[in-house]
């Protein structure tokens, strides 16, 4: 590396060599990135035009407030905060996993990759309880004067304004652009997270066959891991929406 | 591991002819001409796919032109053609939507996207910036692959019981989002929606090609600054469609979920056949927004490619260097910045806070700054140039005149007050038809007409071509002009029979006079099909390397280039493109040194 001769600025873009000094592929996954980032963006921004056009929405306090084996304990984020800690815990063994290539050692980018995939599993198998949960879930609700029982989906919210029935505190019916917001952005995600776990398990595979070994460098991990750290970033901003705004 | 070693593991510049060369003689059937990795076979299957699809698309509008023109005939031979929809060779009134939005659709997205840049984007960005192929030739197959997937699934919607979408090329909801709404929002709008994600993923994957193509592998010495004027275009265009596609794709995404899913984003607040719906709290405003952030880009995407090509083919024809280079480029990058700021001229009416309306008017009305630069730049390209009126040149011109005339009204329609009367009416059917739609076929024919050589090694029927030319120019004139008187007199756009209108009885005469026009401009488009394919086979054969006297690097290539692009090793370039005209030189290749004694351009 001492022995590299610096470029002089000039030449970089003059043609014959990569102006940013990357190989396509990692051009190319920025640019896609770039690109979902719009994705998710339109839909976070729709989120936002509906829900505050809206004069009352759930409080998710109110609404993410279940623990598996927990019963009916108040504890609101807990879960969510677990599984947010679980991804960005999994974000981490890929910065070891893509650190490990650099060095080539292939144990050790095997160790790391595996910690990814479980931590990816995890955060879903955390995401499909929450979804169970809110869609079985069952809540009394004040419909035409009569109380109903409902769970969460895109055509029902139960977390409307509280009113007093018969003595106790119901509540009624809230807008119904919840449940499709939350399910339609964090599946959306989901099926990201799903994607990088697959991607993932690919790069796994080839490692352990030893294909980047024989190739000299570790890159497709690298850009496994763009991608997947993109999909964590995206889980921040999901998460800032949905459960603390 | 260095980054340097990474990278010279990667093909480019290091990958050298022998190899390139070998692996094309044990191609088989299938490697060559259907699952070929090779971008000039790419870019031919865009082509042929989008121009079956031009002809499925024009012969929709030469249908429904049928029923406009001639709204107390009956033509028998439609109920043959299209069975339970012409019932007495009458246009059934919904099937006549479902036609003109898949005519829209197809022109829009299957030709003038996916043809037009599929087809150039993939032969000439390797071929223009000395490369052997594309960053990934793989990812390029399976962008053509996606596409052809999504023109199937487009396809088979014309073939359900229910017919395809209807509700317009924009597909606005609440009608676009209920089946019970039409016949067209029922399966054929899922199908609508299924095949342009899957057009949205062929997009993605060819941009994405197309950039780092461009960014990575240009040959030693090609600067940006040297780069022919179509491959910034093309780079712009890449730029546009890989920041706007995805958020038509969210908006289609979440119509999806409220056609099948009961979920209620764009819907509230609606009865239909008597009955409530429990939709609430969306908006069909928001769809709206969602779709023009691509919608608008998305003329820009057709555009663009045609503006690149025109240039060059200006400038070679012209035997002069293409005036304000710079500038060229610079109102490129300035259309496609603003092409992302004007969205909601769309909107106007749509009940948008006039104030917000006013800054849109503003960005939209600016567009015109660098729409100008380029126009008064090929004209003064043209000016006292050396012409040689080739078919390709006359397209080019033809693109310029349509472009200037279709951009004039574009000020009108940018401006929200006139907008109130303007819009939805035959005004606005006619500007962009002019100036995107004929614009972007006549940069098509101009880049088909110069490149065919390249392509196949084989020239186009000159006079053939000649007829083609005059015949569309022309007849595209007497199409979409009269379509504004009709505009400005309130004629809206979309109806099915304007003959029980008082208002606009008057315009029978001229309905039908559009209508025949039209049939004739089409039979124009066949005799450049028949030219096209007999050309391919039979047409003369190209003899010398620089059929054009042209200075970029595709013509310094084999005249029937093999997979690899170059026999030996790949040019260095020295010059921009266009040294025309230069010290006394008719033109200077690309690949010449710069003398001791040459002028500075």
């Amino acid at each position: 590396m001492e022995t590299v001769a610096v470029q002089p600025k000039t030449k970089l873009w003059t043609g014959g060599r990569s102006p940013f000094n990357v190989s396509y592929g990692k051009l190319m996954m920025w640019y896609f990135l770039m690109s979902d980032a719009f994705t998710f963006g339109a839909f976070l921004i729709s989120y936002g035009t509906i829900r505050f056009s809206q004069n009352f929405w759930a409080d998710p306090n109110h609404v993410f407030n279940a623990f598996p084996f927990a019963g009916h304990t108040n504890l609101p984020l807990a879960f969510v905060s677990i599984m947010t800690f679980i991804l960005i815990l999994s974000s981490v063994t890929m910065v070891l996993a893509v650190h490990a290539g650099h060095n080539m050692d292939r144990k050790g980018v095997e160790k790391y990759m595996v910690f990814t995939i479980l931590g990816g599993l995890a955060f879903l198998s955390c995401q499909a309880w929450e979804w169970t949960h809110l869609i079985t879930g069952d809540h009394q609700v004040l419909v035409n004067g009569a109380i109903q029982h409902w769970g969460t989906t895109t055509t029902h919210n139960p977390w409307g304004h509280e009113v007093m029935f018969n003595g106790t505190e119901v509540a009624t019916p809230g807008p119904i652009a919840f449940g499709g917001y939350f399910f339609g952005i964090t599946g959306f995600h989901g099926f990201h997270v799903f994607s990088g776990v697959v991607i993932n398990s690919v790069m796994l595979i080839k490692t352990r066959l030893r294909h980047f070994e024989e190739r000299g460098h570790y890159e497709m991990i690298e850009k496994a891991g763009l991608y997947w750290h993109f999909v964590d970033l995206v889980w921040v901003f999901v998460f800032l929406c949905f459960y603390l705004i | 591991m260095s980054n340097e070693a990474i990278l010279h593991d990667q093909h480019f510049g290091t990958h050298d002819a022998p190899h390139a060369h070998e692996h094309h003689d044990h191609e088989s059937f299938i490697t060559k001409y259907v699952f070929s990795q090779d971008h000039k076979m790419i870019s031919k299957q865009f082509l042929t796919t989008g121009i079956i699809w031009a002809i499925i698309g024009g012969l929709f509008s030469v249908i429904f032109r049928l029923q406009l023109g001639y709204p107390d005939s009956t033509f028998p031979w439609l109920q043959d053609l299209l069975g339970h929809w012409a019932k007495g060779g009458k246009l059934d009134p919904e099937f006549y939507y479902s036609l003109v939005t898949m005519h829209g659709t197809i022109l829009v997205f299957f030709v003038l996207t996916a043809g037009l840049s599929g087809t150039f984007a993939n032969f000439l960005i390797p071929l223009q910036i000395g490369a052997r192929d594309m960053a990934s030739p793989f990812l390029n197959m399976l962008s053509y692959w996606f596409f052809f997937t999504a023109s199937m699934v487009m396809l088979s919607s014309l073939f359900v019981q229910t017919g395809p979408a209807s509700g317009g090329w924009t597909i606005y909801p609440p009608l676009s989002a209920l089946g019970e709404a039409s016949e067209g929002s029922k399966i054929g709008m899922d199908l609508w929606l299924v095949s342009m994600a899957l057009f949205i993923v062929s997009t993605l994957l060819g941009g994405l090609n197309y950039i780092s193509t461009i960014l990575n592998m240009r040959t030693k010495g090609m600067s940006m600054t040297r780069m022919p004027l179509t491959i910034w275009a093309l780079f712009f265009t890449a730029i546009l469609g890989v920041l706007s596609f995805p958020v038509l794709l969210s908006g289609a995404i979440l119509l999806l979920f409220d056609r099948n899913l009961g979920t209620s984003f764009y819907l509230s607040d609606i009865v239909i056949n008597g009955k409530i719906l429990p939709n609430e709290g969306g908006s069909p405003i928001l769809f709206q927004h969602l779709f023009w952030f691509l919608g608008h880009p998305e003329v820009y995407i057709i555009v663009l490619p045609a503006m690149g090509m025109v240039s060059e083919i200006m400038a070679i024809n012209s035997r002069k260097p293409i005036f304000g280079y710079m500038a060229m480029v610079g109102s490129l990058f300035a259309i496609t910045s603003l092409a992302f700021l004007v969205w909601a001229h769309h909107m106007f009416v749509s009940g948008l806070n006039p104030f917000l309306g006013s800054f849109f008017v503003l960005l939209t009305l600016l567009i015109a700054v660098p729409s100008a630069i380029k126009v008064f730049n090929w004209l003064t390209t043209l000016w006292r140039g050396n012409i040689r009126f080739t078919p390709g040149m006359l397209f080019a011109i033809g693109f310029v005149s349509m472009f200037i005339s279709g951009g004039l009204t574009g000020i009108f329609l940018g401006n929200s007050a006139l907008d109130i009367h303007l819009h939805d009416t035959y005004f606005i059917v006619a500007h962009f038809h002019i100036v995107m739609g004929v614009a972007g076929f006549f940069g098509m024919f101009a880049g088909l007409y110069h490149w065919f050589p390249k392509m196949y090694g084989r020239y186009m029927n000159n006079t053939l071509a000649y007829i083609h030319f005059w015949v569309t120019l022309i007849g595209a004139y007497l199409i979409f002009w009269p379509m504004h008187y009709e505009g400005l007199a309130g004629m809206p756009r979309r109806y099915y029979d304007f003959s029980s209108w008082e208002s606009f009885k008057m315009f029978a005469g001229l309905n039908e006079f559009i209508s025949f026009v039209s049939i004739i401009v089409f039979a124009a488009q066949l005799l450049f099909v028949v030219n096209f394919f007999y050309s391919i086979f039979k047409g003369r054969k190209v003899t010398t390397q620089n059929p054009w006297g042209a200075t970029s690097l595709e013509w310094t290539t084999p005249i029937r280039p093999g997979h690899g692009n170059w026999l030996g090793e790949i040019p260095e370039v020295y010059r921009w493109p266009y040294d025309y005209g230069k010290d006394g030189r008719d033109f200077i290749p690309q690949t010449e040194p710069v003398g001791e004694h040459e002028s500075k351009h």
